[in-house]
């Protein structure tokens, strides 16, 4: 076995020390803010020890803010809503496009088909406001514009590559021979497909799903170019809220928290899949 | 069993022949990516035109003068400078920083296991709200970090609202977000990696560092481009960060190429440009997604391998 020296072992305690304050830090500071009314926010030195209040977070919830100078409506519970509704949707749509293909990808080397895997995968991989600014212009003239079917539409450039080639991976991994068996019994290619080898990948069409999903709330700058504030989901809807209350930073902390809940739980929950998801595939964790 | 016996047991009824069932299968997935290739079609055509939104009567094509402009335009060769200095520092700084907390994680324990899927957080929170909390934990009122930096002596720190630190600042806010990407990434790499060599130069008594550097590097190499490559696609093309923390500003510091193409589009209304702008940004990625998928190919086949 390999021996290490103690003064080796302090040394790495410490530099894990650093590593784990450095990138939890921003995430335990804000939780804490959320939980601060104004005045213990700007006092200095910063509190680490304050009175916790959930003013914050009833003020976004019931969306009225009751100021010195009147009450102000936050529309933020709309972006959250927002939020849920364009990412479950556009992973659902994904997935009923994305996993018969992954299967025609994956089963059947037809002609063409490596290049229109590659040619979905570079998607992946352009940049978004080449197709995003144009588009723009289209969608004004179709009648698209600021409206939730043309934004799930193009969130499907982040859902689809990423469906398509992880669960692709979990097709190929299935041996041929249990679906020629199955159907040699007398069953119908679809038949093979909704019995054998849906349930078989299910797992991995699962964590693809729950990764799209991730991918599809973390986008900004979709939504920024094509939605307006009733169509905004919580990326964009928080950047706005900064400036429209300006000095209530207690609810813009509250709101970044309750934005980044879901895809911190479901990464976590996901997380055995996350290093497959991430590398689309290459790598298995 | 041979195909044939195959196709004779299969039963009547509904049926689509075999050489057309893939085509079915991937066409309403095609579908839907065609009405996205077509705007990068248009962008195509725009670049090449006099094109700006406040004055549409005046737009026609000038053929090459949206590029040939960006050879005598200081502001372009600001944005590819930026663009290149963001990515370069960037992916290199996580790259060195990944590669050595996956070697601190590299022992499978509860704790290292537990401290890396702590360490995902980052990654899972939206970039663009990611920078909103470092504008909250940086700003010049209240903000944790700058009275941190007064307390070593750095009183008037500015960080992303002053020219000079806010490269700094939005690089910072980039680290934190994805270096758990390569982390991970490496991670999984370094624990797949054979036993056997590592073994043999213990027995050997071989130096740790010449192990490292003739051993495990090596080794690593395909985990270390595929990651490698993957953050520089994205973080040429980076918008979030540093549109949710500067717009691209103070001044034009930070306008990288996606930040700029947005500022033309919508500022100035300047389509042409903005086109132009994209389409060599375009040619960059594209050029890299070529190197790209290469490795990722070769990693991909070998997890397939494993499995």
């Amino acid at each position: 076995m390999e021996h290490t020296s103690l003064l080796e072992r302090i040394l790495r305690g410490i530099a894990l020390t650093l590593v784990v304050i450095f990138f939890m830090f921003p995430i335990v500071w804000i939780f804490m803010m959320s939980f601060q009314t104004n005045e213990t926010i700007l006092r200095i030195p910063p509190q680490l020890v304050f009175k916790p209040t959930l003013a914050n977070y009833t003020a976004l919830i019931t969306g009225k803010l009751t100021t010195a100078a009147g009450t102000l409506d936050i529309a933020f519970m709309r972006n959250l809503w927002n939020s849920v509704f364009l990412s479950v949707t556009s992973v659902a749509v994904a997935l009923l496009l994305g996993v018969p293909a992954a299967y025609a990808f994956a089963r059947h080397k037809f002609r063409g088909s490596e290049d229109i895997a590659f040619t979905l995968l570079s998607f992946r991989f352009a940049p978004a406001l080449l197709v995003l600014l144009p588009l723009t212009l289209y969608f004004q003239k179709l009648g698209l514009a600021n409206t939730y079917i043309g934004l799930i539409w193009v969130y499907q450039l982040i859902c689809l590559p990423l469906i398509l080639w992880i669960v692709r991976g979990y097709f190929e991994d299935i041996p041929a021979d249990i679906e020629y068996a199955y159907r040699i019994a007398g069953h119908s290619w679809f038949a093979t497909f909704r019995k054998i080898a849906l349930p078989l990948a299910g797992p991995g069409i699962a964590a693809a799903g729950l990764l799209a999903f991730i991918f599809a709330w973390n986008n900004f700058v979709f939504a920024l170019v094509l939605a307006s504030a009733d169509k905004q989901p919580v990326t964009v809807g928080a950047l706005a809220f900064i400036t429209s209350s300006g000095i209530q930073y207690g609810q813009i902390s509250a709101a970044i928290v309750l934005s980044i809940t879901p895809t911190l739980a479901l990464a976590l929950y996901a997380q055995r899949y996350l290093v497959e998801g991430l590398s689309l595939g290459a790598v298995k964790g | 069993m041979t195909a044939a016996t195959m196709q004779r047991r299969r039963p009547s009824g509904f049926r689509i022949s075999k050489k057309v069932l893939p085509y079915v299968l991937s066409l309403p997935a095609l579908l839907v990516c065609i009405g996205i290739l077509i705007p990068f079609f248009t962008s195509v055509v725009y670049s090449f035109q006099r094109y700006r939104l406040s004055q549409p009567w005046a737009r026609q094509f000038n053929w090459g003068d949206n590029y040939i402009s960006f050879f005598t335009d200081p502001k372009f060769w600001n944005t590819l400078e930026i663009s290149l200095l963001y990515a370069g520092i960037t992916v290199l700084l996580e790259l060195l920083l990944g590669l050595g907390i996956a070697m601190l994680l590299q022992k499978r324990s509860t704790l290292n296991n537990f401290i890396s899927i702590m360490l995902l957080m980052p990654l899972m929170t939206a970039p663009a709200l990611a920078a909103l909390m470092w504008k909250l934990m940086t700003n010049p009122g209240f903000g944790v970090l700058s009275y941190l930096a007064s307390l070593i002596g750095l009183q008037d720190f500015r960080w992303a609202s002053s020219p000079s630190t806010a490269l700094f600042t939005v690089v910072l806010v980039d680290i934190w977000v994805y270096t758990p990407f390569i982390m991970i990434l490496l991670l999984a790499g370094l624990r797949s990696l054979p036993t056997q060599p590592f073994e043999a130069a213990a027995l050997d008594g071989v130096p740790r560092s010449f192990v490292f550097f003739r051993i495990t590097l090596p080794m690593l190499t395909p985990y270390i481009l595929t990651a490698t490559l993957f953050r520089l696609l994205d973080s040429i093309q980076q918008f979030d960060i540093i549109y949710a923390m500067t717009q691209g500003g103070p001044g034009d510091t930070l306008t990288v190429f996606q930040v700029e193409a947005y500022l033309n589009f919508f500022q100035s209304t300047n389509v042409g440009r903005s086109a132009a702008l994209m389409i060599i940004l375009w040619a960059i990625t594209y050029f890299l997604s070529n190197i790209f998928i290469k490795n990722w190919l070769r990693l991909r086949e070998r997890a397939r391998g494993q499995a």
